[in-house]
C-alpha cells in the first residue's frame, strides 16, 4: 500500500499495510539504484577481465559448474570472492563515513581522520612487525586496534557526553600519535617485512579469498541493520541536543551508538582490505551532493562506496600493463583532489558541507 | 481577567529541586507549582536561574537532588519517549538544519510517536496539518525554513511542539529577538492554545508588561529562588520588582488590559518641572 503526503519533502512517498509506514525517499532509491547498477556493472566487468580473459557468459556457466575447471577456478575461487570482499569494503566505509560525518555535523570526518583506521593500522602493523603473521591473524589485529581505538576515543571526548566537536579534535591527535607509533614500528623492522606491511597500509584486495568475502559480509549483518536504525536518530540529532531531548531522544546513547557502529563498520572493512583511504570520506559526500542534503541516504552511500572501492581495485589491477597497484593507490590519488575541492569550496560558501 | 489561580490543580510540581552546571549551583532547593491549563509565566533578571528551572522541569538537565513531578509521577521514572508525549519544550534558539521545509520540520515533532516500522502513520500527518494550520502557517508548508522571518519561524517552532500532541508546553524566552508586533503575536498564539485545546503553558518572558498581560500565574525569580508566586497583580508590586530586578518603578493598572503595568522611574525626574 503506497500513499503520498501533503507534507513530507516531495519524492517522499509512503509504504506499508495497516500500522506500518515506512517512508521512501524517491530520489535516494534512484540515485541507489543507479550505483548498486553500477557497482554490479563494474564487478561483472571485474571478474571478466584480467591476464585471464573470459567472456561474460562465462561466469554464470563457473557459477554453475558447467565451465572448463580452470575457468570455474579463477571464477569461483579468485575472481568473485575478491569482487565481493571489494563491494562490502566500499559499502562499510561509506556508511561509516556517513554516520560519522552526521554524528560529528562536519562532512570532512571520516574514520581515517579521527584515528578507527590509524588504530587498525598500527596494530596491523605491530602484528606483522612482532609476530609476522597469516592474513587472519593481521585482519585480527587490526580489527582488535580499530575497536580498542574507538573505546578510547570515546573515553576521551566523553565530558558529560560526547560532542561531535571534541571528537572531532580528539581523533585527530590520536590518529597523529599512531601513526608516529606506525612509522616507528617501520623503522625498527627489515626491509621485506616493512614492505609487507607498507602493502597492507596501502589498502588492497590483493589476493583476497573466501574468508575475507565472508568476514566483511558478516561485518555487514551485523552492523549494517544497526546504522540503518540509526538513521531516525541522526535525522532527531540534526535539530540540536536540546530539541532532540525534549522529543524523547536519548541523545548521548544515540552518539554512543552511531560512533561504535561507525568504528564496527570501519574495522572489519579495515581488517580485510587494509585502510583503503578516501572512500568513507568521499562516498558520503558525492551522495550528499546529488541527494537533498537532509536525507540520511545510508543505501545509496554503501553503492556509491562499493562502486568507488571495486572501479578502483579494476583499475589499479587493469590499467597499468603488467604491475598491479594497489587499490588504495587509486582511490588516494583520487579522492586526495576531490578533497581539496571540498576544503577549497567550504572556505568559499562559508560552510560545511 | 481575574482566573483562580490557587484552585486549579499543579500539573507540574518541582520538589527541593537542586540543578547546577558543573559545580556552578543555579537553581537551590526550590519548590514550585505549575497549574494545569493556565498559562505560567516566569519573570526574573538576567542569570537568575528561570531558564535552567525550565530545562530542569523538562528533564533537560538532570537534577542534582530534588524531584519534578508531572501529575503526580516522578518524571525521572519515565521512560524517554513516553515523557516526550506528554510534555514538550521548546528551547531559547533552537537550531533548524539547513534548507529543512517547514512541514518537514514540524514533522520531526512526531517523533515520539513514531517507531523504525511506523514513520509516518495517517495521525502524524493529521497532527501536522492541524499544528500548522493552528499557528497559521499552513501557506509556508513547503517553504524554506531559512527564508522565513522571525516571527514566521517561531511560529514554526510552536506548531512542531504542537505537533508533538502534548498537554504541555514549556517555552524558553519564545519571544525574544522579535519585534513588539510578532511578540504579541506569538503570545496571542499561545493564550489562543490555551483557551481553545486547554494546553498548560510555561514560558520565560522578559518583558515584565507582556507577561503580565498574558500569565494566568506569575512566577518572579531572583538568584534560583522563587521570590513570589500567584496572579499577576498578586506578585507585581513596587516592592517585588525592586527586590527581583532592582529597579524602582511605580506600577499603574493597564488601561486596555486591566493587569499591571510597570513604569520605570527615570533617573532624572524633575518633580518640580511643570
Amino acid at each position: 500500500m503506497v500513499r503520498r503526503s501533503e507534507l513530507l519533502p516531495a519524492g517522499t512517498r509512503v509504504l506499508g499495510p495497516r500500522g506500518v509506514s515506512l517512508r521512501i525517499y524517491g530520489p535516494a532509491v534512484l540515485v541507489g539504484g543507479v550505483f548498486t547498477g553500477l557497482a554490479l556493472f563494474l564487478a561483472m566487468l571485474s571478474i571478466t577481465l584480467g591476464d585471464f580473459d573470459m567472456r561474460l557468459r562465462d561466469v554464470p556457466a563457473a557459477l554453475t559448474g558447467q565451465a572448463s575447471p580452470l575457468v570455474t577456478h579463477i571464477v569461483v575461487d579468485l575472481r568473485l570472492p575478491r569482487v565481493l570482499t571489494g563491494l562490502g569494503v566500499g559499502a562499510a566505509l561509506a556508511m561509516s563515513g556517513m554516520l560519522l560525518q552526521r554524528l560529528a555535523h562536519n562532512p570532512l570526518v571520516s574514520p581515517d581522520i579521527i584515528g578507527i583506521n590509524a588504530g587498525a593500522s598500527t596494530a596491523a602493523v605491530s602484528t606483522i612487525v612482532v609476530v609476522g603473521g597469516t592474513a587472519l591473524t593481521i585482519a585480527s589485529g587490526a580489527l582488535l586496534g580499530a575497536v580498542t581505538t574507538a573505546v578510547l576515543l570515546y573515553l576521551l571526548a566523553y565530558k558529560q557526553g560526547v560532542s561531535g566537536y571534541r571528537l572531532v579534535l580528539i581523533g585527530i591527535g590520536v590518529t597523529a600519535m599512531l601513526t608516529s607509533v606506525t612509522s616507528y614500528l617501520m623503522t625498527r623492522t627489515d626491509l621485506d617485512t616493512a614492505a609487507r606491511a607498507m602493502f597492507w597500509l596501502t589498502g588492497s584486495l590483493s589476493g583476497r579469498g573466501w574468508p575475507h568475502a565472508v568476514t566483511i559480509g558478516i561485518g555487514l549483518l551485523v552492523f549494517a541493520p544497526l546504522a540503518f536504525a540509526m538513521a531516525r536518530q541522526i535525522r532527531l540529532l540534526q535539530l540540536g541536543d536540546d530539541t532532540a531531548r525534549a522529543l524523547g531522544g536519548r541523545v548521548q546513547l544515540a552518539r554512543a551508538g552511531l560512533l561504535f557502529t561507525a568504528a564496527g563498520l570501519s574495522a572489519m572493512s579495515v581488517a580485510v582490505a587494509g585502510p583503503v583511504t578516501f572512500v568513507a570520506l568521499v562516498a558520503p559526500q558525492i551522495v550528499r551532493r546529488l541527494l537533498h542534503e537532509r536525507v540520511v541516504g545510508l543505501l545509496p552511500a554503501a553503492a556509491c562506496g562499493a562502486v568507488l572501492v571495486i572501479g578502483a581495485d579494476l583499475i589499479a589491477r587493469t590499467a597499468f600493463g603488467g604491475t598491479e597497484l594497489p587499490a588504495g593507490v587509486i582511490t588516494g590519488a583520487l579522492g586526495g583532489p576531490y578533497m581539496l575541492y571540498l576544503l577549497a569550496r567550504t572556505n568559499r560558501i562559508g560552510r560545511g558541507g | 481577567m481575574t482566573v483562580n489561580t490557587t484552585t486549579a490543580a499543579p500539573r507540574i510540581a518541582a520538589q527541593e529541586l537542586s540543578l547546577r552546571y558543573g559545580d556552578t549551583p543555579i537553581v537551590d532547593h526550590l519548590s514550585v507549582h505549575l497549574p494545569a491549563q493556565r498559562i505560567t509565566t516566569i519573570v526574573g533578571a538576567n542569570g537568575c536561574g528561570k531558564s535552567t528551572l525550565l530545562r530542569g522541569v523538562a528533564r533537560l538537565l538532570k537534577p542534582s537532588s530534588g524531584t519534578v513531578t508531572l501529575d503526580g509521577t516522578d518524571i525521572a521514572t519515565v521512560p524517554a519517549a513516553e515523557l516526550a508525549t506528554r510534555l514538550g519544550m521548546l528551547p531559547q534558539q533552537p537550531l533548524a538544519p539547513e534548507g529543512i521545509t517547514v512541514a518537514d520540520l514540524v514533522g520531526r515533532g512526531r517523533h515520539p510517536h513514531q517507531r523504525w516500522f511506523r514513520q509516518w502513520s495517517e495521525e502524524d500527518e493529521a497532527a501536522v496539518a492541524s499544528a500548522l494550520e493552528a499557528t497559521g502557517v499552513q501557506d509556508l508548508a513547503h517553504r524554506s525554513v531559512d527564508e522565513l522571518s522571525g516571527g514566521q519561524r517561531q511560529r514554526v517552532w510552536i506548531a512542531l511542539a504542537l505537533a508533538q500532541g502534548t498537554e504541555t508546553m514549556l517555552l524558553d524566552e519564545p519571544t525574544t529577538f522579535l519585534d513588539l508586533a510578532h511578540q504579541v503575536e506569538v503570545l496571542d498564539l499561545l493564550r489562543e492554545l490555551n483557551q481553545e485545546r486547554g494546553r498548560t503553558i510555561v514560558l520565560v518572558l522578559h518583558d515584565l508588561n507582556l507577561a503580565c498581560r498574558y500569565a494566568d500565574h506569575l512566577i518572579a525569580m531572583r538568584s534560583g529562588q522563587i521570590v513570589a508566586a500567584g496572579t499577576p497583580e498578586e506578585v507585581i508590586t513596587p516592592q517585588a520588582v525592586s527586590e527581583v530586578f532592582g529597579l524602582d518603578c511605580e506600577v499603574i493598572e493597564d488601561p486596555l488590559s486591566g493587569t499591571p503595568l510597570v513604569l520605570p522611574r527615570p533617573k532624572d525626574t524633575h518633580p518640580h518641572r511643570g
